[in-house]
């Protein structure tokens, strides 16, 4: 077990007019290599919750450990932590500062203090795996386009090589194209490096496609934690929390609904696909 | 972490005080500040302390709150305090080496420091209970006879509701960018100035870039909603004054009237 929680509380502004309680006795792990995908209504805690993960806001209560070791000890090294456990905050882009967009990316692995030409192949093989090519290397950041910009900002963390990666709404404000784009990407980094994703988003579609299991937070509270199919299942009572499931869940609902026998865990086109041909076989 | 400092910040209530007219405040504010310079004895700081409780009564603002926007303004208090302290002219009444403490001295010193934070409390009062909005509203309508003399008062104003709007805006921008740097290994505490000041940059240029875009983008927005400056724009909710206010600036008056007596006939009296 990788990252565990154990009971996490959090609370805006404590013990003035304006304290809120921002998430409620958290509890949950997550193993080496999970993809995991995070879902709630805005204002659910979701954010929250993932700046506790590489211990950018400390909890007001309770304890996180990450491989085996809380992060609230005294000597614990929260800057080593931040390198292992890698955040891409929602429009990343907005954090570019370099004149280049190399430079730009170097800056995560410079802070590690390794020297400079480790940090460069880092950066450079970040950069590859984003899929920003050698043209643009020398390019400053504020010319590229959004979902450049995206990229070369999620490299700026992939560069610290973290062995945990979160990723808050990465595909916001992006077209489909980019959307997609980034995604597969994602995808790819966890089956081929292994490693742990936590994506938050308010894509169904995208969640049933990639991720292993799901979290679902509701006002502050983790209200389930399951597999993506038996989550989906519930989307009576997601919908009573601002959430959906994917729409070919809906369309088997229905069918069945018809009186056509098709069962309706499907969360993705492609499973959609396969019972709907298996019916017309029958 | 930024998000601590209080002074300056609406603090949301239903008091009479958060009720009132925000000129009557503007002008009651501005009439506590100079009452405060009107008098120079202990009789006259007691008046003050009453009035000024009994204004912290009535806008309902927790003291602990308001006790939390003072520690902003301990260190220039305790600047001025020294200076006073250390550099009046008296009767010595202890001496250490080069440092002379004279009675004067004390007295200016205690005295200073109480009209410092009788001043901070009063004015911090005042945008503890009018949001922004209120006071700029109250500005424009008061410097409204300022037009005749080509002083383009709604322009400043407009501008200033801005400013002070874009203040939460650009604070919570700080926030999120400093965090997102922070994952990135960012450090911006430690070290020396010299490299403190460099572990900025990657803090200041994305907040320059984002207050332009946004500055660009409210630009935009106002000039799609046909905004062309103040000829003729009307209120949806004009400022007018009602019976709380006529009361409120009665007792403002009265307060004044009766400072500026101790002022004058304070040594006789007592």
């Amino acid at each position: 077990m990788q990252i565990i929680f154990d009971k996490v509380n959090y609370i805006y502004s404590d013990g003035t007019a304006f304290s809120r309680h921002a998430i409620k006795d958290i509890s949950f792990t997550i193993n080496k290599g999970e993809f995991i995908g995070l879902i709630g209504h805005t204002g659910s805690g979701k954010s929250t919750l993932i700046q506790h993960m590489n211990g950018l806001i400390k909890a007001t209560d309770g304890r996180i450990y990450f491989n085996g070791q809380d992060i609230y000890e005294k000597n614990y090294n929260l800057r080593s932590l931040r390198s292992k456990v890698g955040l891409v905050f929602q429009y990343p882009e907005h954090q570019l500062f370099e004149t280049t967009v190399f430079k730009d990316v170097v800056f995560g692995p410079a802070n590690l203090g390794l020297d400079k030409l480790e940090c460069e192949l880092r950066a450079y093989e970040a950069l590859k795996m984003v899929g920003i090519g050698d043209d643009l290397l020398d390019a400053s950041p504020f010319e590229l386009s959004g979902g450049q910009k995206r990229r070369v900002a999620i490299a700026g963390v992939l560069a610290m090589r973290p062995e945990v990666l979160i990723l808050d709404e990465p595909t916001a404000g992006l077209d489909p194209r980019g959307r997609d784009d980034i995604l597969e990407k994602i995808a790819y980094l966890h089956r081929e490096s292994g490693m742990t994703i936590i994506l938050v988003t308010h894509s169904m579609e995208d969640i049933a496609n990639y991720a292993d299991r799901l979290f679902v937070m509701n006002r502050g509270e983790l209200v389930m934690q399951d597999k993506a199919k038996a989550v989906f299942s519930h989307y009576k009572e997601l919908e009573k929390m601002h959430l959906a499931a994917p729409q070919v869940t809906y369309v088997m609902n229905a069918l069945r609904d018809q009186g056509f026998q098709v069962s309706t865990d499907a969360t993705t086109v492609e499973e959609a696909r396969k019972e709907l041909l298996g019916l017309l076989q029958r | 972490m930024i998000r601590d400092i209080t002074i300056g910040q609406y603090y949301p209530s239903n008091s009479v005080l958060h009720r009132l007219d925000p000129r009557v405040k503007l002008i009651g504010t501005f009439i506590f500040i100079v009452s405060l310079f009107m008098f120079n004895t202990l009789y006259g700081y007691i008046v003050v302390a009453l009035f000024l409780g009994a204004v912290i009564k009535l806008s309902k603002v927790p003291f602990r709150f308001i006790a939390r926007g003072m520690k902003a303004i301990v260190v220039l208090m305790l600047f001025m305090m020294f200076f006073n302290l250390f550099f009046t002219p008296g009767n010595t009444i202890f001496e250490l080496w080069i440092i002379k403490v004279t009675d004067n001295g004390l007295r200016q010193a205690v005295f200073m420091g109480i009209r410092l934070i009788f001043l901070i409390l009063g004015s911090s009062l005042m945008t503890f209970t009018t949001t922004p909005n209120q006071l700029t509203d109250g500005l424009e309508k008061i410097m409204r006879p300022l037009n005749h003399i080509k002083v383009p008062v709604h322009e400043i104003s407009m501008m200033m509701s801005i400013a002070l709007r874009f203040i939460p805006i650009l604070l919570e921008e700080t926030d999120k960018i400093m965090k997102a740097q922070m994952a990135r290994g960012a450090d911006f505490e430690s070290g020396g100035v010299l490299k403190r000041a460099k572990s900025l940059i990657p803090l200041l240029v994305p907040l320059f870039v984002s207050a332009f875009r946004r500055a660009n983008d409210l630009a935009m927005a106002m000039e799609a909603r046909c905004y062309r400056g103040g000829d003729g724009r009307t209120k949806m909710k004009p400022l007018r004054y009602q019976g709380k206010d006529y009361a409120a600036y009665a007792c403002v008056l009265v307060y004044f009237a009766a400072v500026i007596a101790l002022g004058i006939f304070g040594d006789q009296l007592f």
